[in-house]
């Protein structure tokens, strides 16, 4: 094999995923999950991220065991996943996500501006005009034309010339593509970046460079743009039994799924807003 | 040799006989030392028993000279035989024959997936077939379909480039692997989903993925050793474009150094777009290549001012070296996914008073171009469908006009686009007739309401989406096949069909024209009038490449692989919710009805005259 051994356990995790066209509906007394398996601090193979620790209290509070399908959380994601029969739950999706059923929001985040706490940059405004003398890092998300909200806020502030793009898929052969976002921060390659709570609170909490992380505000003249985004679990449209038997555990855990969450520096956003 | 392939077969004594009868009309043993692989492509299809190249020849004509098949007989065509390749995914890919032999690519999908078959072009007995070992992570990564548009053979060679970024070539006769070379990676959401071109030693092809933030590229890989011989990237510092000396644009605002940096805001290119995954050309006497690339991304339009060399844009280049001889950019600053992949037909025209060695290229953006292949001049533009995004293309300095109020912003809903992101035209090929002298296109005839909406979440990532509703054109039709005077610049006829034309078109020397719709009809019709022939319902939708050959009893044979899916046919194979209108980026909300026709299918379907006694024959007209 020419790749990782990381890639070793994907390949085989895939290569069993895909083995029959046929789903396998497995015994009732399984949890069937899909989930990315390289992407913290949502989830991985080998069972790290908070959603893995969140299906393992879904499934205990269920009585059931917990199985995966492991596949990239791409476009075509759902369907080739969820929607093909592969699996149950998604443990996370934005509220209201109309691919799936949701369940009720189990956590909220904003996006945020991150920057090294030694470089004293107090921004918390995309319409701050010292913005313009720092680089500036985005993910690309490439679907038709749309992006996370930051990159489009920023155009529409005609910041363009000091943006730094970074696709959201990354390179797949290394941990958490994603995450190099925030590390081109650690490292230097850009003055901040704007980007998804969870991602910065996590790389935060295991940075050797301490982190300073803003919630960005003044928002309002970027809508539709959201900032702000409840997250939920989802099951497939209709499977409304399920749904209710994960509300339920939602709301009984809260305290518990919270704490499970804010374990991985994700910034908890309590304002209703945008 | 033929008769090395025989210990791979089972052969029941009727076919034994044929196989002898073949061995007998091939006994010259010149003929057979030139079939062991000295003879080269244009001498290959010179021979129309042959469809050696997925567009048959050079010139991306898809014209077969065979004329068994007429307007007269063309009504008892019949299934002599068909042919499973196991992977109910978009069957795009164009079967190639080389002396009586069929080699088929399935999709990447399946327990093995991008399988190859080789067949006999006849009869349908499988000679042997290959799998190839490709990573499973593959299939999660690549954008729309998991397709792959066809093979490439030479000197008795096979050139398969799997979605995962391998070239592998095998020996034609036996199936066995030669070598392998990778050429990018999976893992960078980079695939392959094109037909390599095998031209003077090398075989060439290019990268998809624009998406994904994927940089552009064609490489042309040595035939014998499998290494990479040159590359030429469509974005990026001139000495990576292979932009050099040689390199002489018609139009001025094309000339400039390093133009495909300086287009972009600084850095922007390396994720740039501009792939390349649609046909290559070659014109034999100007050693060119020619070959069309994607738009730009993955970034917003507002992120990218400047004209974004060299995405969407036609390149000619010198085959040997890659070096750039000429460019043209059909769309500066694209804002609609109109990339120019689409195919380049080269052929001679007699323009006003002088023979014009011309490329035709039916763009996405709803012009068809007929462009001087020597220099890259645009001698004309005419729209073919519904455009109202674009005015119209200024001559002069070559460039499209946008309109202006149909610029998308964000908060704002723009409404009538016209062509929608699929174009008029997206990789489906057109067929030439040097009889008749028109270009057949299969196209889509669609409009669409861009505006911002629902929430959408990728990798763990939520956003707002676009919502892009794709609805019929005027008319309310959502496809269309037309013959196209490119000299007078008209449509001659048209036929209009429920569903996109998804699948290429093919032109015989019997002035019978051939192509397929997604709502499983295989159809021959008069190249001179549009008058439908013929037709045969299909296993699943149509959206390959139909071939037409000889087989190895002389028989003509007209062929297509079965089995809808692509951008548009997601919905039916893949459980798109057909009710979620901006599923599958939109295309889904044009194709809601398209289960009601079809679902997906794996079958290559192969039709003759007279044959008769196969109890599965679709019926005729």
């Amino acid at each position: 094999m020419r790749r990782t051994p990381l890639l070793l356990v994907l390949t085989i995790a895939a290569a069993a995923a895909s083995r029959g066209s046929w789903p396998v509906h497995d015994a009732a007394d399984v949890l069937r999950i899909c989930a990315d398996p390289n992407n913290l601090p949502f989830s991985n193979a080998a069972g790290e991220g908070f959603e893995n620790q969140l299906a393992r209290l879904v499934a205990d509070e269920l009585g059931k065991k917990l199985s995966y399908t492991w596949r990239a959380q791409r476009r075509g994601f759902i369907r080739n996943t969820l929607k093909a029969g592969l699996c149950d739950v998604v443990m996370g999706v934005p509220t209201g996500y109309d691919p799936v059923e949701t369940t009720a929001p189990y956590y909220r985040s904003r996006y945020v501006l991150v920057s090294r706490r030694d470089r004293g940059i107090d921004v918390a405004s995309l319409k701050d005009a010292r913005l313009r003398e720092y680089r500036i890092g985005v993910h690309l998300i490439g679907d038709d034309g749309m992006n996370t909200p930051p990159a489009h806020a920023l155009a529409q502030e005609g910041v363009v010339e000091n943006v730094v793009g970074f696709t959201i898929y990354g390179d797949y052969r290394e941990p958490a593509p994603p995450l190099r976002l925030i590390k081109a921060v650690e490292n230097g390659a850009i003055d901040i970046a704007a980007a998804w709570g969870p991602f910065a609170g996590y790389d935060a909490l295991h940075s050797r460079i301490p982190l300073r992380i803003e919630a960005i505000k003044e928002t309002a003249d970027f809508a539709p743009l959201r900032f702000s985004f409840d997250i939920s679990m989802g099951v497939r449209k209709g499977d409304q039994g399920l749904r209710r038997r994960l509300d339920e555990i939602i709301s009984r855990k809260r305290a518990e799924i919270r704490a499970i969450v804010e374990s991985y520096g994700v910034p908890i956003d309590s304002a209703r807003n945008g | 040799m033929r008769k090395l392939w025989l210990p791979y077969l089972t052969i029941p004594p009727a076919l034994a006989l044929s196989a002898l009868m073949f061995d007998l009309n091939l006994s010259n043993p010149c003929l057979a030392q030139q079939r062991e692989g000295n003879e080269t492509l244009p001498g290959l299809y010179a021979d129309p028993a042959n469809w050696p190249i997925a567009s048959r020849d050079y010139a991306n004509t898809r014209f077969s000279a065979l004329d068994q098949v007429t307007t007269q007989n063309v009504g008892q065509l019949k299934l002599a035989w068909s042919f499973s390749v196991g992977a109910d995914r978009g069957q795009e890919a164009a079967p190639l024959v080389i002396d009586g032999t069929m080699y088929v690519v399935a999709p990447y999908d399946g327990p093995r997936p991008n399988q190859v078959f080789a067949l006999d072009a006849a009869t349908g007995e499988l000679k042997w077939s290959y799998a190839p070992k490709p990573n499973p992570a593959a299939k999660g990564v690549a954008c729309c379909d998991v397709v792959s548009r066809g093979l490439a053979y030479d000197g008795g060679k096979l050139f398969l480039a799997t979605l995962d970024d391998h070239m592998v070539a095998l020996d034609a006769r036996t199936g066995d692997e030669l070598w392998v070379t990778q050429l990018g990676d999976i893992n960078l959401g980079e695939t392959i989903t094109m037909a390599p071109l095998a031209v003077k030693g090398k075989v060439l092809v290019g990268n998809s993925g624009g998406e994904m933030g994927v940089r552009g590229w064609v490489t042309a890989v040595d035939q014998a050793s499998g290494k990479i011989a040159w590359r030429a990237y469509s974005t990026g510092p001139d000495s990576d474009v292979l932009i050099g000396e040689d390199f002489k644009p018609y139009y001025g605002w094309m000339k400039g150094k390093d133009l495909g940096v300086q287009s972009w805001p600084a850095d922007r290119w390396r994720v740039g777009g501009g792939t390349v995954w649609g046909w290559l050309a070659y014109d034999p006497d100007l050693n060119h290549l020619y070959y069309g690339t994607a738009n730009p991304g993955p970034w917003n339009a507002n992120q990218r001012p400047g004209d974004n060399l060299w995405t969407s844009t036609i390149f000619a280049r010198d085959v040997d070296t890659g070096a750039a001889k000429w460019a043209y950019q059909a769309s500066p600053h694209d804002l609609w996914d109109h990339d120019e992949i689409n195919e380049n037909v080269l052929v001679d025209l007699d323009i006003g008073h002088e023979t014009r060695k011309a490329l035709i290229h039916p763009g996405r953006n709803g012009y068809l171009y007929v462009i001087d292949r020597t220099s890259g001049e645009v001698l004309s533009a005419d729209p073919y469908d519904t455009v109202t995004v674009y005015s119209g293309v200024d001559l002069k300095t070559g460039r499209i006009q946008p309109v202006e109020s149909m610029t998308p912003v964000l908060d704002k809903t723009i409404e009538n686009v016209c062509p929608a992101p699929p174009g008029a035209k997206d990789w489906q090929p057109t067929a030439w007739s040097p009889r008749t002298r028109l270009l057949y296109v299969p196209h889509q005839h669609l409009c669409a309401n861009f505006r911002t909406s629902e929430v959408s979440y990728i990798a763990g990532t939520p956003f707002v989406g676009a919502t892009v509703d794709m609805y019929a054109g005027p008319g309310g039709h959502r496809g269309e096949f037309m013959a196209w005077d490119p000299v007078k610049r008209t449509k001659v006829w048209s036929l209009t069909e429920k569903f996109p034309v998804w699948s290429g078109a093919l032109a015989t020397a019997g002035d019978v024209v051939f192509y397929g719709t997604m709502d499983r009809k295989f159809k021959a019709v008069d190249a001179k009038t549009g008058q439908v022939l013929w037709q045969a319902t299909g296993p699943s939708g149509f959206i390959g490449q139909p071939v037409t050959y000889l087989g190895g009893d002389g028989v003509q044979y007209v062929a297509i692989l079965s089995g809808v899916g692509g951008w548009p046919g997601v919905v039916a194979n893949a459980e798109v919710d057909p009710r979620v209108r901006n599923g599958a980026l939109g295309f889904t909300g044009a194709m809601q009805d398209l289960p009601l026709y079809t679902v997906g299918g794996s079958t290559l379907l192969v039709f003759s005259l007279g044959h008769s006694g196969v109890t599965n024959a679709p019926s005729g007209r």
